[in-house]
């Protein structure tokens, strides 16, 4: 009797040695997702980690465009954002913390896509200067509160620009140059498109899945 | 040596050949953006134009997308109905609300919980 619940032990040790083994490469388990089928997005007003300001806002309004465009229809984000005001939501903690069920009940939508900008703005180091969007996100279904998908994306302004000659000097000026510029011309807004499209996109490695409005819905290749 | 007509009308359909190709084999939108994506950054924000010129630009985009045949994204019929609403131009805002819902079900639930609002507010 004792030796048989050791051996059921054992066996479920291995086993889950075993899933933690295939698992090891981190791939997304699509399992859920696919079961769940999401056709309709709430995109709530992004948590901000960062010390600016118009964060929330700026990553708010560069979401719809991948998830449009990966299939799925995405619920208007500013007249989203008014109704939650109107009902004395103003934080995106305190929208945040709604049930998903209440979510559902008012919106419609069928999941709610829970973003976090993590790191939002221009970073001034001696030889570079670089404005730099990160942001993790969750989708989750709104019936169950189960989460279909989770992933990080960055981007930086930097990524193009190769150090021109010049010297020190020279890289310490366009620093600043670009500083200044990359202020003036709302530079981590434009980040900000390159990190949502690097997060939201779909037919991407561990990205979300085709949405039933795509002509690939269903035809995702899992690598 | 100077090139013959003939070998610079081939190089110039190369050329034209390339420029056609590299058009087929970029990724085809689902939708014409027309700026909606800018407008609700604005909006947002509260910064920039008046919401009379935001209208404008964006009632620009709906004419520009029917001319070419092409849809507009989710959200744009809604946002622009937020600026009718904004505005106090209330049936324009209704009308806008009922493109969205009429261009995708998906949001039927919501904008009828918004007009359901505006009838209670005496809208």
């Amino acid at each position: 009797m004792k030796t048989h619940a050791l051996w059921t032990r054992l066996a479920l040790v291995g086993l889950v040695s075993l899933m933690a083994g295939c698992a090891a490469p981190r791939k997304m388990d699509y399992s859920a997702f696919r079961q769940a089928k999401p056709a309709a997005i709430l995109v709530l007003p992004p948590l901000n980690e960062s010390p600016d300001v118009n964060a929330s806002f700026s990553m708010l309004a560069q979401a719809t465009y991948p998830l449009a465009e990966a299939g799925y229809y995405v619920m208007p984000v500013s007249l989203v954002a008014e109704t939650f005001r109107q009902n004395g939501l103003s934080n995106p903690p305190d929208i945040h913390a709604v049930a998903p069920a209440k979510l559902k009940e008012i919106f419609g939508a069928d999941s709610a896509l829970y973003i976090k900008v993590t790191r939002y703005g221009t970073t001034y180091t001696v030889l570079s200067s670089a404005a730099v969007v990160s942001a993790e996100a969750q989708l989750v279904d709104l019936s169950t509160g189960t989460q279909l998908w989770s992933g990080k994306a960055s981007a930086s302004s930097d990524e193009s620009n190769n150090n021109q000659g010049g010297g020190i000097a020279g890289l310490l000026v366009a620093a600043i140059v670009k500083q200044v510029l990359n202020n003036m011309t709302d530079a981590s807004h434009t980040v900000a498109g390159v990190t949502s499209a690097r997060l939201l996109s779909a037919g991407t490695p561990n990205g979300i899945l085709y949405g039933p409005r795509s002509p690939k819905y269903g035809q995702d290749t899992l690598n | 040596m100077t090139s013959s007509p003939l070998t610079r009308l081939a190089a110039g359909l190369c050329l034209f050949a390339a420029i056609g190709l590299s058009g087929c084999a970029g990724p085809k939108p689902l939708y014409e953006w027309s700026g909606y994506q800018p407008q609700v950054y604005a909006h947002l924000k509260g910064q920039g134009k008046g919401p009379e010129e935001q209208i404008l630009a964006m009632e620009e985009g709906v004419q520009k997308a029917a001319a070419k045949g092409a849809k507009l994204p989710p959200g744009y019929h809604a946002h622009l109905g937020l600026l009718y609403l904004n505005v106090g131009r209330t049936d324009q805002a209704v009308a806008a609300w009922n493109q969205e819902k009429a261009q995708f079900p998906e949001s039927t639930k919501y904008i009828d919980f918004l007009l359901n609002n505006m009838n209670k507010n005496g809208g």
